[in-house]
């Protein structure tokens, strides 16, 4: 690990002029990717802005049809959440089979959300439900928001505050575990809700989260898992590596998508 | 001997003594050492597979905060780090055997490699220096794998001129092809059995340190076998006299055979240390030890078995290449020949067996021993085309094995490929493993797993072992460098407690439990007045350390005969005290009583006697009570069982799930079932893992593309179902313990029990073959081509 400045500001606007003051500031949340990539000297960054301090960025709420989640609320509390799991059960689900309990009790949604992962389970979640993602600048849905592999709409010094949901009457999201790192391999989001019958894959895109049409418009005329028996997904654009063949992977679509359907 | 199966004695499952510290974080590990002025060092290692080192300027490093020394292989011109083993290839000329330096010189041959090493007041220090040192490398083509090291002109040691470290054979070659022209059936098989990466929860470490008052180094180094590493860093390495060289392995985290090898670390460390006058630190981070642990199996297997009209076994033909990686570690030589080839024929009658082994060289980390060491890869050889021989004759695959095993009653016997075997009863571990694993059951349980779209399969490993490795005159007219005895020193002290030294070394095993059982039967004390001492050259005689399940039945042993030596001295003490003769003394519980009579000693007094001898018998005894012994076995032991797993696939994505695996294992006697117990699950689990979860995996440039738990598949609790373990024993006839040794069959019998039971579960859909790991996507590929 590098030297680094490190801020634990108390208020996103505190954090905010942190970022802006710093040469090359990056933000921590739950440190479970940041940690590793700095322990790896895979980054060098001049000051590390802590937003652990901040409490406006805790907590869960669940009013209006909306479960709203601050970015600072951890795997193990989505999982825990009483009020997550009557009003989106698949939402505690995800979160609990996010990798172990370690890092369920310190990695955050806001983290996982920002870093989009390729691999990561909850933007499956955001662009099958239709979330929307608040910042200190902003408001940003979700099918603006992942754009490439670890890429998103962010810019340098924007912070997430929070991720809103739209209650779904319907969602399921089940995953195929990656054999050695737990993360999605291919993980499926079904849901049927305000944003309309939405299916969102994970794990297995070349360009990270992605939205499959035929299997929306399969489920639009008939919402059963047998309707997506037939639905094959192109291995075009998938990822291939030791563990799984983009051919592999794409067979892993169906069947995720199925299992999520027959789960509702 | 006294039924222990209460109390602390033989066969009582008592809680392992060691857990208290480890469990309460107050182990005392290699990290855990910190030494007065200590400083850090870091090994700046290769990132390529195989490269001419053109120049290395260090000078940004040496000026950098904290540095206080960089050194390359040109400034450590020291002795190559030996090879403990040598083999002669069938033409009688000896292996080629390159030379190892701890610092590469002029040229890197993996990645992982050590190039420079840095020294500094902070590890971090260290590192941020290591990153401006300048290394200018030429990169060269790498053979990566056996088939590119032997078919390219790419060689790893140029000076050497080949590849091909070895090719050897056992056994006789015309008697197999004469009993192979008169089969009436030859089964042929092709197997690779995987690269693993040991992966000791604890990495490795090393702490060097000189005296210059006394001329004394000191090496604190996470060794399965201190001594064995201050023989060959001292005479070979460094030239270190033994009276000026202590090593010490501290509690050591796991090893399962990574941690008995000589590395280059511990070299570095301690030859650098009076070079800055200060002691220096090295811990391996997971990363690093990915890639400078020694790598485990790595074999390509062709096999022909013979079978006549019945089914019986006639001949077997074994073609092994066997990778060694880019440098010979201590005992990789002696891996595929001697603790494998020689266990080809199994629990089986085979009469004629040939193995040819060639060993190669290639641009990857070294490969050598790891749990099992050579026996899995015989085992899952044999289990496997056993397997395949009943498919394809039509018999059943209990029923062949059945007619082709070594009967109860034809003990000793010898095998066509060197061993005779002791003891053995395999029919009996067999059918009692039938019975746990409910095999009359199986049929119901396939239906109703296929009602749910799932393949159910079972698999059998009737596998046996060599182990407790020994005799030192067998190993050495095999090729080994030093002998294999054990040794122990029982010293009683004048109140009548004991500190026992044992040339073995836990690293998990539980020694300091089995072996303080050991001293409580036999001389009738409590656990809490027995110490097992281990680990420390300066306090324990030379031993040869633990590996090859070797610990209870030769340390072990070494244990029992100093213990008799010290009932032996106490008797005539007692005798000459109570006025009778040594004959006459009965020793029980701990008590010495004329026959007869009521008069008696306790343990305690006599050994007050003996320290101070006030009435004593001087003129035929010395005072003190503590005695040695090295004992020497006169053959192996050997190990066996029957291992059945049940799997359940689902077709649909290739996940493969063990639902129930049953081990009975024939260990000999058992001194604490809990302990071997759990030696059985730690073994199976390893074995679980290769066959369904771990390899290491290079690609065409020599990178290790598993190089961590983000890719390397390490077995996890809920890969595994309860096991159902259970021990069934014949005695070793050739130690008075009658034991033989748990720590490996677990990883030994497990591979091909599993991987038979896929490809079981996988037959009716047409699948034939199944390589290890079955990954879900190699399981799911093989359904979709075999549609
Ligand atoms: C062993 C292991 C297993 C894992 N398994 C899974 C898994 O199965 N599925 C899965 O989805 N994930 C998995 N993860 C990832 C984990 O769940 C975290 O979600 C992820 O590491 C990021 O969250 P974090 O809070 O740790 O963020 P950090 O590591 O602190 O930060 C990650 C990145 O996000 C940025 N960031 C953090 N917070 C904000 C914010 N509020 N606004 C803007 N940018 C921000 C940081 O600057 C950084 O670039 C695993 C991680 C580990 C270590």
């Amino acid at each position: 690990m590098y030297e680094f400045e490190h801020h634990k500001p108390a208020s996103v606007a505190d954090a905010a002029s942190a970022m802006k003051g710093a040469d090359d500031g990056k933000l921590l949340a739950g440190g479970q990717t940041m940690i590793p990539t700095l322990k790896q000297r895979l980054a060098s960054p001049s000051d590390l802005v802590d937003l652990s301090g901040i409490a406006e960025l805790k907590g869960i709420t669940v009013s209006g049809g909306t479960v709203t989640i601050g970015a600072m609320t951890n795997h193990a509390a989505v999982a825990a959440s009483a009020d997550i799991k009557s009003a989106l059960p698949a939402l505690a689900e995800l979160a609990d089979h996010i990798g172990d309990a370690q890092v369920r009790n310190r990695g955050t949604i806001g983290g996982s959300v920002a870093n989009n992962d390729p691999a990561a389970d909850y933007p499956a979640a955001c662009l099958a439900l239709g979330a929307t993602i608040h910042t200190s600048q902003r408001d940003i849905a979700a099918d603006d928001f992942f754009t490439g592999l670890f890429e998103t709409a962010l810019e340098d010094d924007e912070i997430i505050t929070k991720i809103s949901f739209p209650v779904a009457s319907k969602a399921a999201y089940v995953k195929f575990p990656n054999p050695a790192s737990r993360y999605a391999l291919v993980g499926v989001f079904v849901a049927d809700g305000p944003a309309g019958i939405r299916v969102a894959v994970t794990g297995a895109g070349q360009d990270g989260v992605f939205r499959v049409p035929e299997m929306e418009s399969a489920l639009s005329s008939n919402f059963s898992a047998d309707a997506l028996a037939n639905v094959k997904v192109s291995a075009d654009n998938l990822n291939a590596d030791i563990h799984a063949s983009a051919d592999y992977r794409a067979h892993l679509i169906t069947v995720m998508a199925k299992r999520a359907v027959a789960k509702i | 001997m006294p039924d222990g199966t209460t109390g602390t004695g033989i066969g009582a499952a008592v809680k392992r003594v060691e857990d208290f510290r480890f469990l309460t974080g107050k182990g005392n590990y290699t990290d855990d050492i910190n030494r007065p002025g200590q400083s850090f060092a870091y090994i700046l290692r290769s990132p390529h597979a195989h490269a001419k080192i053109t120049s290395i300027d260090s000078s940004a490093a040496k000026a950098a905060a904290g540095v206080l020394a960089v050194f390359t292989g040109e400034d450590m011109q020291v002795g190559s780090l030996p090879c403990g083993w040598q083999i002669h290839s069938k033409d009688g000329s000896p292996m080629l055997e390159p030379e190892h330096p701890p610092l590469a010189k002029g040229k890197v041959r993996y990645v992982g490699d050590q190039v420079a090493v840095v020294i500094a007041d902070t590890y971090s220090q260290a590192k941020d220096a290591a990153e401006s040192i300048v290394v200018n490398y030429e990169v060269l083509p790498a053979a990566v794998s056996m088939s590119d090291a032997l078919t390219d002109k790419s060689l790893v040691h140029d000076d050497i001129g080949s590849n091909l470290c070895f090719d050897w054979e056992i056994g006789d070659e015309a008697a197999v092809d004469e009993a192979m022209s008169k089969a009436a059936h030859i089964t042929k098989i092709d197997l690779v059995n995987n690269r693993l990466v040991p992966n000791a929860m604890e990495p490795r470490a090393a702490v060097g340190e000189f005296d210059a008052a006394t001329g004394e180094y000191t090496l604190y180094t996470t060794s399965q076998n201190p001594h064995v590493i201050r023989l060959l860093m001292g005479a070979f390495v460094l030239s270190i006299p033994e009276h000026k060289l202590r090593v010490v392995a501290p509690d050591v985290g796991g090893g399962f055979g990574s941690k008995i090898y000589h590395y280059a670390e511990e070299a570095i460390v301690t030859w650098a240390a009076p070079k800055i006058g200060r002691p220096i630190k090295w811990v391996a981070d997971r990363s690093e030890a990915f890639i400078s642990d020694a790598h485990g199996r790595d074999q390509i297997n062709h096999a022909e078995l013979a079978l006549d009209a019945n089914g019986k076994f006639l001949a077997l033909k074994v073609q092994t290449q066997a990778n060694m990686g880019a440098y010979l570690s201590t005992f990789a030589p002696c891996v595929p020949t001697y603790l494998s080839a020689t266990l080809l024929a199994g629990t089986y009658t085979t009469p004629a067996i040939h193995a040819n082994v060639k060993a190669i060289f290639t641009n990857t980390v070294p490969v050598d021993a790891y749990r099992g060491a050579g026996r899995p890869e015989s085992t899952y050889l044999i289990e496997r085309i056993v397997d395949q021989a009943a498919r394809e004759t039509g018999i059943d695959k209990v029923e062949i094995r059945r007619r082709n095993f070594i009967p109860a009653d034809a003990f000793p016997y010898q095998t066509p490929v060197a061993l005779q075997y002791d003891s053995g009863d395999y029919e009996a571990t067999l059918s009692s493993a039938t019975k746990l694993a409910d095999v009359a059951g199986f049929a119901a349980r396939k239906a109703e797993a296929a009602s749910r779209g799932k393949l159910r399969g079972m698999g059998y490993s009737t596998y046996l072992e060599a182990c407790g490795i020994a005799p030192s005159a067998v190993v050495g007219s095999l090729g080994a460098r030093a002998g294999l005895y054990e040794s122990a020193e029982v010293r009683v002290h004048p109140t009548g407690s004991v500190t026992v030294f044992t040339g073995t070394h836990s690293h998990g095993q539980g020694h300091e439990t089995t072996f303080a059982q050991l001293v409580s039967d036999r001389l009738g004390l409590p656990m809490e007045n027995i110490e097992i001492s281990h680990g420390d050259t300066n306090k324990v005689q030379f031993g040869m350390g633990t590996y090859g399940s070797r610990s209870l039945a030769v340390g072990g042993e070494a244990l029992i005969r100093a213990v008799d030596k010290i009932i032996d001295k106490a008797k005539k003490i007692a005798a000459h005290v109570l006025e009778a003769s040594a004959d006459d003394i009965e020793f029980k519980d701990g008590n010495f009583t004329v026959a007869g009579t009521d008069r008696s000693m306790a343990f305690g007094e006599v050994a007050l006697t003996a320290y101070v001898p006030h009435n004593f018998p001087h003129d035929e005894l010395e005072p003190g009570l503590d005695e040695k012994a090295f004992y020497d076995p006169a053959n192996f032991t050997y190990p066996g069982g029957c291992h059945i797993c049940e799997v359940e696939i689902d077709p649909e994505t290739g996940v493969t799930e063990v639902i129930k695996f049953t081990a009975v294992d024939d260990v000999g006697r058992v001194i604490n079932p809990m302990i071997v117990e759990g030696q059985v699950h730690g073994g199976v689990a390893q074995g679980i893992g290769q066959a369904l979860l771990e390899y290491a995996a290079y690609d065409e440039n020599g990178q290790l593309v598993t190089g961590s738990f983000m890719d390397y598949t390490m077995p996890r609790a809920d890969n595994f179902p309860k096991f159902d373990v259970t021990t069934e024993g014949t005695l070793c006839t050739h130690n008075t313990l009658g034991v033989k040794g748990v720590g490996e069959v677990g990883a030994i019998g497990s591979p091909p029990a599993v991987i038979n039971a896929v490809i079981d579960a996988l037959w009716d859909r047409g699948v034939r073959d199944m390589s290890m790991p079955a990954t879900p996507e190699k399981v799911w590929s093989a359904l979709q081509a075999a549609e």
